[in-house]
């Protein structure tokens, strides 16, 4: 089985830590493992902006870089959802296609393709959990407050083998944090109110940390946090499952 | 009141949040209505089978819209009912305009309805020096105060009690300082109680038109609609095309998701099914394109017509409950006005399908299954190819579409820093940093991931 | 062309392809091993009297021993005066009961059914101040599904649900019950 590691655009600027956890977590899962070096971005910030029509490139760029693996896995739900509902290849149709079957979130590629039963990692702390819209409503990764639907949580699922770690999560367990793509700057009040209320509902918890699915969701509230000079970190879940 | 826009929503949202304090309220309150529909839809196990067959009965209906509308107005005119068709919100208006003056009528009572909200019927009755007194509380208040409704359901939901005392003080003369909400509602009993025993002719809206049987339901808790159709001589009730369902049957399953949508109740207070005029009573109903037949050829977003106006996406927006209704500028705001609004004014609303992060919650909560984050994003690629956004904004997207496709030029654009740092989106593309407002930059790091896995894969 | 041929052209020109009319069925629904305390339940929850009766004779001595009294009481349960039907909302707006029979209940929502003929005059179940329902037991039904199933609502004028008092919660969602209807529900099972 042979993976091809994609780390979206700003996890490989900015917190090159989660990609690194992310890689190493899944050599460890005894996965094959390979990170294509010419991969940029997924195309979304574009697209989310009304710009679809300028992600050609992006595309063309993505199925060459991706197209020779079994399966692609990222830590991230947002640019996985993009990816799988928007990727296209005019000259390739196939490849493009393929690739958006193929394409897993980590934390879904974790429990439904390698079946993770067990987990080395150990993080003794307190944990809130925020859910990442994309993941959860988009790639189903959880069951949500609006349906009536059984409950159930695929990251849930592998933060409940960490050892040590106490779980919470805020009052209100599905609500977006704000970042939305460009709406953080082009919506900016509503984005940070967003983010502050999140932020608020976990430190009611008295948590150490605030894990997601998504960077793009962390570095929103991370950035909150550090304006609020709070004591709070911000910590994607691949950095838990991998901490030992 | 028209809502003529003067501020875009995000300009509009940030006024509105300054207030944080009252912010909190707006979104707790809203919450709270939120919580009430979790309550009564997780109690019901058939909700998904009864989403999945609102949903395909009204696809099914859009699919077949002519044939319902005609086998309405035949059935319909049967029962002795006049039917009216107006084209668009102006022609709805003189219709109804020529109701009254045929009629020589003056006093007039109209209880909710969203469709004479988006044609401005009041304004336009206003300018020929005729009032229509709004039955609903919530639209009374907001009557009373000058102002537009916030919410479809929830008319002035973005009031506090204190300012509903103070326009019921000026205008109905209660106690000052009197902030009880019973006490208040008492007041406007009395006060609209004289209104509907003397009413001439009643203005309803439609909740659900029956194909079948050329009737109409009429949804309210608060009687108003009742009180005002079964007293005046002429009943005239207001719809749009696609408020039309194919039979009777098919109401035991919006009434059930309706009233849980909205409030969270099992249903309405009043359901009330009108088939015939009372004899002696005159009932019209005026039928309403204004815009609809446009979107229902636009496939990308003809199902928004499936709406049946319950705002369960308004009470779950995030944004929307931070911002207010208002920002929205227009008669139908939240997630369902964003897209139903660009079809109606492209270039007015272009705002509105941005107002929103696409978290989806909206999808989720409709009762009827519109993809509402779907078309939000949807619309933005309409609008950007129309032409309707900031040439800055084109600009930096285009630089970024650019560096992208680029591998090279995105490794050195990374290794450079600042310049990456300048051009990622989130970070703002222009000279101030909107970003940094209110949030710290995320911290360079000393490599990239691409640079420590060349470093280290072979390890 | 005038709006209407325009309207229904266009509609006819912009329709999506025929889709299927699902088939509802009863076999999904909840069925209630006790609808009546469900009825119950639910109806109390929305602000609704429930009163079991063990005769009708009962509501007949409340209905004279109100009259009696000198309350302006309107009784369609027992006795259908034609005048009612003339009346105007001047006459009916000083009406403190009204008691009236309806067709059927539904346990699912606590809402009963009422047609024109049982009202009298369609504007009484509103404007009355205190609304009183009488209620075969053996009539209710589990769902709205249920309902639609045995009513014919082609086959009056008018007819309405009513699940309990008027009520609003417009003024910061606070529910005030007494809106601009009845300000009380009270269903008598019979």
């Amino acid at each position: 089985m042979k993976v091809g590691l994609f780390i979206p655009c700003y996890i490989d600027q900015f917190y090159p830590q989660v990609g690194i956890a992310t890689y190493q977590l899944l050599k460890k899962l005894g996965c094959d493992v390979d990170y294509p070096e010419n991969q940029t971005c997924c195309g979304q910030p574009m697209a989310n902006s009304g710009f679809s029509a300028l992600t050609g490139g992006c595309d063309k760029n993505f199925v060459a870089n991706f197209d020779a693996y079994d399966y692609v896995v990222a830590p991230s739900g947002s640019c996985v959802l993009h990816i799988k509902e928007h990727l296209k290849d005019d000259k390739n149709p196939a490849k493009a296609q393929k690739i958006r079957n193929t394409i897993y979130e980590l934390t879904e590629f974790l429990v439904d393709i390698l079946k993770v039963e067990h987990l080395s990692s150990n993080f003794p702390y307190k944990v809130g959990f925020h859910t990442s819209c994309h993941g959860q409503r988009g790639l189903n990764l959880s069951s949500m407050t609006e349906r009536v639907l059984p409950q159930f949580s695929k990251p849930e699922q592998l933060l409940q083998k960490v050892k040590g770690l106490q779980l919470s999560y805020p009052e209100r367990k599905d609500e977006c944090c704000g970042f939305g793509g460009t709406f953080c700057v082009f919506e900016e009040a509503v984005s940070v109110k967003m983010g502050k209320d999140r932020i608020e509902e976990h430190q009611k918890n008295e948590v150490d940390y605030i894990t997601a699915g998504d960077v793009s969701c962390l570095m929103h509230l991370e950035g909150i946090l550090k304006r609020q000079g709070s004591k709070v970190k911000a910590i994607h879940l691949a950095e838990i499952l991998n901490h030992e | 009141m028209s809502n003529l826009k003067t501020l875009d929503h995000a300009a509009a949202a940030e006024i509105f949040i300054k207030d944080e304090a009252r912010t909190d309220w707006h979104d707790d309150t809203l919450w709270f209505v939120r919580q009430k529909r979790d309550k009564a839809v997780h109690g019901i196990a058939e909700w998904e089978q009864l989403r999945e067959w609102a949903s395909q009965i009204k696809n099914h209906t859009l699919s077949n819209l002519d044939n319902y509308l005609t086998a309405f107005e035949k059935q319909a005119e049967a029962n002795g009912i006049k039917i009216h068709w107006a084209a668009d919100a102006l022609e709805h208006n003189q219709l109804m305009h020529k109701i009254l003056k045929d009629n020589n009528i003056s006093r007039i009572v109209k209880s909710k309805s969203m469709l004479t909200e988006e044609c401005h019927l009041n304004d336009y009755l206003k300018k020929q020096g005729i009032e229509v007194v709004d039955t609903d509380l919530g639209e009374r208040i907001v009557q009373l105060r000058d102002e537009a409704p916030s919410h479809i359901v929830l008319p002035a939901i973005h009031l506090k009690k204190q300012d509903v005392s103070e326009t019921f003080h000026e205008h109905l003369h209660t106690e000052e300082g009197n902030n009880d909400p019973q006490y208040l509602t008492e007041a406007a009993r009395q006060h609209l109680r004289n209104h509907f025993i003397q009413s001439e002719l009643a203005i309803t809206g439609v909740n659900f038109a029956i194909a079948e049987t050329g009737g109409f339901v009429v949804c309210t808790n608060e009687g108003n609609a009742d009180m005002g159709a079964h007293t005046a001589k002429i009943h005239v009730a207001c719809m749009g095309i696609e408020k039309i369902i194919p039979k009777a049957e098919h109401l035991g399953v919006f009434l059930r998701l309706l009233a849980r949508s909205a409030t969270g109740q099992p249903i309405t207070t009043y359901s009330s099914h009108f088939q015939k005029p009372r004899p002696g009573q005159e009932m019209h109903i005026i039928i309403v394109d204004n815009g609809r037949t446009k979107q229902l050829g636009r496939a990308d977003f003809r199902n928004s017509l499936k709406c049946i106006r319950c705002a369960a996406c308004f009470n779950t927006c995030p944004v929307y409950r931070r911002s207010g209704g208002h920002s929205y500028h227009t008669a139908v705001a939240g997630p369902i006005g964003s897209i139903l609004n660009p079809n109606l004014d492209m270039k007015a609303n272009a705002d509105l399908p941005f107002a929103s992060t696409l978290c989806g919650s909206c999808s989720n909560v409709c009762p009827v299954k519109i993809d509402i984050h779907e078309q939000l994003w949807k619309w933005r690629q309409v609008i950007v190819e129309e032409g309707y956004v900031k040439p800055e904004k084109k600009m930096a997207m285009k630089g970024m579409a650019w560096l992208f496709s680029n591998p090279k030029v995105y490794r050195w654009a990374g290794k450079s820093g600042r310049w990456f740092l300048r051009t990622m989106p989130f970070l703002g593309n222009n000279k101030l940093n909107v970003w940094y407002k209110q949030r710290e930059m995320p911290e360079a790091p000393k490599q990239s991931f691409h640079d420590w896995y060349q470093q280290n894969k072979n390890k | 062309m005038s709006s209407r041929e325009k309207i229904l052209a266009t509609c006819t020109a912009n329709k999506p392809a025929l889709v299927d009319l699902p088939q509802l069925s009863d076999e999904h629904l909840t069925h209630y091993d006790d609808k009546l305390a469900q009825f119950k339940l639910v109806l109390e929850g929305i602000g609704g009297k429930v009163v079991a009766l063990e005769n009708i004779e009962q509501v007949k001595e409340e209905i004279a021993a109100h009259k009696q009294s000198g309350e302006f009481v309107v009784d369609t349960v027992f006795n259908i005066d034609d005048a009612l039907k003339t009346q105007t909302s001047f006459d009916l707006e000083r009406v403190d009961r009204a008691y009236l029979k309806a067709t059927l209940g539904v346990a699912e929502n606590g809402s009963v059914w009422l047609y024109e003929a049982q009202m009298g005059n369609r504007l009484l179940p509103f404007i009355c101040q205190h609304l009183f329902i009488v209620l075969d037991k053996a009539t209710l039904v589990d769902n709205m599904y249920q309902a639609y199933q045995k009513l014919q609502v082609q086959e009056t004028g008018f007819g309405v649900f009513i699940a309990g008092p008027s009520k609003t919660a417009d003024i910061e969602q606070s529910l005030v019950i007494g809106a601009h209807g009845a300000r009380s529900l009270t269903v008598y099972l019979v």
